[in-house]
């Protein structure tokens, strides 16, 4: 397979641009990162509805909150790391517990980072987001998911937690595509093990099916573009049909998706998993193509996760 | 000075009386939570909410008005005692502070309080919720101010002083800070724990307009917001000389009321020192 690559964030600076034209009541903030999370693009546009907070990421987070207490609709960007560590209290009391109407959107999650390293690379920050109550967590799987994503919080008041890598990833959805946040995406039908990506994890996740193929295989692909609320329906039917579950995630094994998914199924159709994720371990500077092939995330995992699960049906 | 009208006062002081009973009763009813620095504040609180904001529980919806944020969100009692007056929810329902299934949490909550503005308790947040909130205001062209009330030993946390550069970096003159600076926290006094002083200066070098009051004499409060509400270009911070406790006379400047109920005797005697019956 060949795929165009693009990045999730140019996508999102390309939605805000989008969505400030029709909405007033759009406002964005950053860290002092607006470049690369690209909010840049909104702030160009619409400059008094745009807020660079400095290299303060709990105060943009507070004063995201009061703007949504304003009657706002709040973006509030920055990297991954800092946005859900740094700044962990201040999303949770002043804008979870309150459930107001931020968006946190963040950039550069994951390993993928690449070269800034482990202080950078956040592989919990799902994990975070997603035990806070009221939050809504998407991680879609690529630059015009990201953008149907982002165009889909517009509209649902309340806190989310929006994921998005550095690189460019492959396109393996169409802007045409309608996201409906709460519901997983079948890409590819298959009986014979269900192959669940989060994230940049899908396209790996696709070429391992392909693989899968060949050796004959049947693999079902879902994108598991919404964490919370998780789309229990799709992932029991998949267990149901299949038998067997991989999951693929850019983020730390423990309280990871495949985690979520591993309990959900336990509670509803308990089939053999395996879990293909970062093995509680802290990254490193790498290119990030290397440092997912170093920390296990590629299609040659999955496919292998796959042969292994699959000997457990038995 | 012709305004505040110092017929106004009196009526003022005894408001605050009012709601430093209404503190002490419903601290004495929860069996916890802080008496010290809802009395400090009590005058503070008093004249915001019957002299100083417009607001009005039928306009709470509405963003035209101006807003009160609780940064220091232990002293929810005096909040509370406020709110009850002002006709937000009755009175009668102070009594239920702190209950399982009670509208009135322990700390100010948003989405389960009529007129409370803000969820607050983490200490040190209050300021950047009245940034944002007061960002909205002027986004919408609406002259409305934001006031903000935080603790002193608050000042230590690094949030504030983020969000002391924010304000004056947007020149959020519709902002108005108010430090309770009753000396105590917790652990001792604010400067053994954690000295701040000289505090005005630090707010002066971050850009703000500085103005000192005593928090507790009810004239000098009034004509000090009216001040504060004139200045234009910077935000503005008072800091407020208060007396953690006053009006009780054992609660007065002792730290161990900080965040303990009065027992029965200690009860009776403080509502018969503020004019009340137990």
């Amino acid at each position: 397979m060949s795929w165009a690559m693009e990045s999730q964030r140019k996508n999102y600076g390309k939605a805000l641009v989008d969505l400030g034209k029709v909405r007033e009541d759009v406002v964005v903030l950053d860290a002092d990162l607006s470049g690369s999370t690209r909010t840049v693009e909104f702030a160009k546009a619409y400059p008094k509805r745009f807020f660079n907070c400095g290299i303060a990421e709990q105060n943009m987070m507070g004063t995201a909150a009061g703007l949504a207490v304003g009657g706002m609709t709040v973006f509030a960007s920055t990297f991954a790391v800092f946005a859900t560590g740094r700044a962990y209290d201040q999303v949770r009391q002043s804008i979870a517990y309150p459930n107001l109407n931020v968006k946190i959107v963040a950039s550069h999650a994951g390993i993928t980072v690449g070269g800034d390293g482990a202080s950078h690379q956040t592989m919990e920050d799902i994990a975070l987001m997603n035990a806070i109550p009221n939050m809504t967590v998407l991680v879609p799987a690529d630059g015009p998911e990201t953008y149907n994503a982002v165009m889909a919080l517009a509209e649902r008041p309340g806190p989310a937690y929006l994921r998005m890598g550095r690189s460019d990833i492959p396109i393996i959805t169409s802007k045409e595509d309608k996201f409906h946040i709460g519901k997983a995406t079948t890409m590819h039908d298959g009986t014979d093990v269900a192959l669940v990506g989060t994230g940049q994890m899908v396209a790996p996740c696709l070429l391992a099916a392909e693989s899968l193929k060949a050796k004959g295989i049947s693999a079902r692909v879902i994108n598991l573009s919404t964490i919370k609320p998780l789309d229990v329906h799709t992932l029991v039917k998949a267990a149901q049909d299949c038998g067997a579950v991989v999951t693929a995630e850019e983020h730390n094994i423990v309280s990871g998706v495949g985690t979520l998914v591993a309990a959900a199924l336990a509670e509803a159709y308990p089939v053999p998993m395996e879990r293909v994720a970062m093995q509680d371990v802290f990254g490193q500077s790498g290119d990030s193509d290397e440092l997912m092939r170093e920390y296990g995330l590629s299609d040659k995992e999955v496919v292998a996760a796959a042969i292994k699960v699959m000997e457990r049906k038995k | 000075m012709n305004f505040p009208d110092q017929k106004a006062v009196p009526a003022l002081e005894a408001q605050a009386n009012l709601l430093r009973r209404h503190v002490i009763r419903m601290i004495h009813a929860a069996g916890s939570g802080h008496p010290g620095g809802s009395l400090s504040s009590a005058d503070i609180v008093t004249a915001l909410f019957f002299a100083v904001m417009d607001h009005s529980p039928d306009r709470f919806k509405s963003v035209d008005r101006d807003h009160f944020i609780l940064s220091k969100g232990h002293a929810a009692p005096i909040y509370y005692a406020a709110l009850a007056e002002s006709g937000y929810f009755p009175t009668e329902e102070l009594m239920t502070l702190r209950k399982l299934h009670s509208r009135l949490q322990g700390h100010p909550s948003r989405v389960k309080t009529p007129g409370v503005e803000m969820s607050t308790g983490s200490l040190g947040q209050g300021l950047s919720v009245a940034n944002g909130l007061a960002l909205a205001l002027r986004l919408q062209g609406l002259d409305r101010k934001v006031f903000c009330l935080c603790g002193d030993g608050e000042m230590a946390e690094g949030q504030v002083w983020e969000a002391a550069m924010f304000a004056a970096h947007n020149h959020l003159d519709n902002v108005i800070c108010i430090v309770d600076r009753n000396g105590l926290q917790i652990d001792g006094r604010t400067e053994d724990v954690m000295a701040l002083e000289p505090l005005g200066d630090k707010w002066k070098a971050f850009g703000w307009n500085v103005l000192h009051m005593d928090g507790n004499d009810m004239w000098q409060v009034l004509d000090t917001f009216e001040e504060a509400k004139k200045h234009r270009g910077t935000p503005t911070v008072i800091i407020a000389k208060t007396v953690k406790g006053k009006g009780v006379s054992f609660m007065e400047n002792n730290v161990g009321f900080h965040g303990k109920a009065p027992n029965e005797k200690e009860y009776e005697q403080a509502m018969r020192e503020l004019g009340g019956s137990a």
